[in-house]
């Protein structure tokens, strides 16, 4: 058979072999290089897989649900924006209108059957459909501000809330340990004692705790967090005996009261100013910042997760339109990539019915006419 | 025998600014997914480059229809041929499912598909959870095959620049008015004329 330049001698292999070093040698750079930017050569380090692992082995795993906020009620509404909030930020949902809106109502924590009690931090996840097809989603929570600043700091704590198998209960030695090792979270604690709870998911205040920018029409940005202020009267969460009964009581309250009428929010924007911390949501801003009522939300319409259109969603706090971005706030990212995998990891599964359930077939609407 | 030179010189930058794109998207892809503060910003950029990867790939296959590419060397192996044919089929049908995939994946999770601040695609695909999950495990199997794949391209790439010399490469990697796929040398010639 005749020798062509493709088939190598053992002389001109050997002639060759620096030279096939050298291509050897580019491969397993490359493969090197794809392993470190896959997180391969740094075990150790906490990624979004990481985090929702946690999360499975604190709480357990039930697959269908969320890892975090996994008890929760679907909602539906709108937002009508008055217009004050397009100086701050060209988005189409503050320009003065109607935006449909639909979101969720939770408690925060990975059991998807736990009993309903007050001291449970309760959270409203909406999202925002505007006009030309862009969404805005947030997350928030009915507490002043985050117990934690950083992603390795939210797990750590996590871990450290973790049930000894022994007891069935965390160990109050680890939550100690971290808690004297998080200063800030000891006063984001006591910040967040001090406001204490409502009665209820419709009068909860909920805020976005993670910083913002808003950025007008002329592409100025400003940093901003944000609350849903309820227009229903706080009242101290005090449960009835009836309602200590009832493992659902906050969610079946919820339901009660938007089948009597529509709930209504206050959407307020808190405007920072240069020096307030946008990355770090232990630290609230100071009380003397402006605020702007930009638009209120009505809620008017509840349905369980089977039947309602929030649990297959994403709340990703990053999908923002055009005219809100992200601060420098590191909780955002971590956020973000820790819900899509969450998200991915559910989407997989077989779905279970909540624990919440909404009487009737499909969503509960609200009596007419009762609108403030 | 006289060989066609080179790629045409659209056919070449097409082929480079597609390497240079394809190569950072992979990396991308596979540190957002592992990265919780670099995850956004990462994440920004793959949406778009995504869809422009597309557009580019329907430009090259157009281009490669106008502009055919030149033969490979006339006494290359039977089994050579046939892996060149094979896994440039493959990577051109993975450059164009990858970006597809994604976009489904996007519209069958409920996300609104954006590109650039307001700027975003429609759905392509019904939000259906089972299908995003479907969808979300092909694009990373998908992922993983072209990495290997472009890992064959690159050494079978270096093995015809210096090994096999023959001009293969350097159909693609040379840009000087006077390159030539170099001829099979005279000994060889006449050993394959025989």
């Amino acid at each position: 058979m005749p020798m062509s330049r493709y088939g190598l001698s053992p002389k001109e292999l050997r002639a060759s072999a620096p030279r096939l070093a050298v291509i050897v040698i580019a491969l397993l750079i490359t493969v090197v290089c794809f392993a470190g930017a896959a997180g391969w050569l740094s075990p150790g380090r906490l990624t979004p897989a990481g985090i929702v692992n946690t999360f499975q082995q604190v709480n357990g795993l039930y697959p269908g649900f969320r890892r975090n906020h996994a008890k929760g009620v679907c909602v539906t509404g709108y937002f009508d924006a008055n217009g004050r909030g397009a100086v701050l930020s060209k988005a189409l949902v503050f320009e003065p209108g109607r935006t449909p809106v639909f979101g969720r109502f939770a408690l925060a924590g990975g059991h998807p059957f736990m009993v309903d009690v007050p001291g449970a931090v309760r959270s409203m996840a909406l999202n925002f459909s505007l006009r030309d097809g862009q969404a805005w989603r947030t997350g928030m929570n009915d507490i002043a501000v985050f117990p934690v600043s950083t992603a390795a700091q939210f797990e750590a704590q996590l871990r450290a809330s973790q049930p000894d198998p022994a007891t069935g209960k965390p160990d109050p030695a680890q939550m100690s340990a971290f808690l004297a090792a998080n200063p800030e979270t000891v006063r984001a604690i006591a910040l967040i004692r001090q406001t204490g709870f409502s009665s209820g998911f419709a009068n909860s205040r909920f805020n976005s705790l993670d910083a913002f920018r808003f950025v007008d029409a002329r592409g100025i940005s400003r940093p901003v967090r944000w609350s849903m202020v309820p227009v229903d009267a706080f009242q101290p969460n005090q449960p009835t005996p009836a309602q200590s009964q009832d493992p659902n009581y906050l969610f079946d309250a919820l339901i009660a009261r938007v089948a009597r009428g529509p709930v209504q929010w206050h959407l307020v924007v808190t405007v920072g100013q240069s020096g307030d911390v946008t990355d770090d949501a232990t630290v609230p801003w100071p009380e003397d910042r402006t605020r702007i009522d930009v638009g209120t939300l009505t809620i008017d319409s509840i349905s369980d997760e089977a039947h309602g259109m929030c649990r297959d969603i994403n709340f990703d706090p990053l999908i923002l339109p055009a005219g809100i971005a992200a601060s420098d706030d590191p909780l955002l990212s971590a956020r973000s990539a820790a819900y899509s995998r969450s998200f991915t990891r559910r989407e997989g599964e077989r779905k279970e019915p909540s624990m919440v359930q909404v009487p009737g077939t499909l969503a509960l609407r609200s009596a007419r006419g009762s609108l403030p | 025998m006289n060989h066609t030179t080179r790629f045409p010189v659209v056919s070449r930058a097409l082929h480079w600014l597609m390497a240079l794109l394809v190569l950072a998207m992979i990396f991308i892809g596979i540190a957002m997914v592992a990265s919780l503060s670099a995850y956004h910003r990462l994440i920004a950029i793959h949406r778009p480059l995504g869809i422009l990867i597309l557009l580019l790939v329907v430009v090259r296959l157009i281009n490669r229809w106008v502009n055919p590419p030149p033969p490979l060397p006339a006494d290359m192996p039977h089994w050579q041929r046939a892996a060149a044919l094979g896994s440039h089929l493959l990577l051109y049908a993975l450059l164009f499912a990858l970006p597809l995939v994604g976009w489904g994946m996007l519209s069958a999770g409920g996300y609104p598909v954006v590109l650039y601040g307001p700027i975003h695609l429609p759905p392509i695909l019904p939000h259906v959870a089972g299908l995003y999950a479907a969808l979300r495990t092909t694009h990373t199997v998908l992922a993983f095959t072209l990495f290997a794949v472009f890992l064959a391209h690159l050494g079978a790439a270096l093995m015809h620049a210096l090994i096999y010399r023959d001009g293969v490469f350097q159909s693609m990697a040379t840009w000087t008015r006077s390159a030539r796929r170099r001829p099979t040398s005279p000994s060889r010639s006449r050993a394959a004329a025989h």
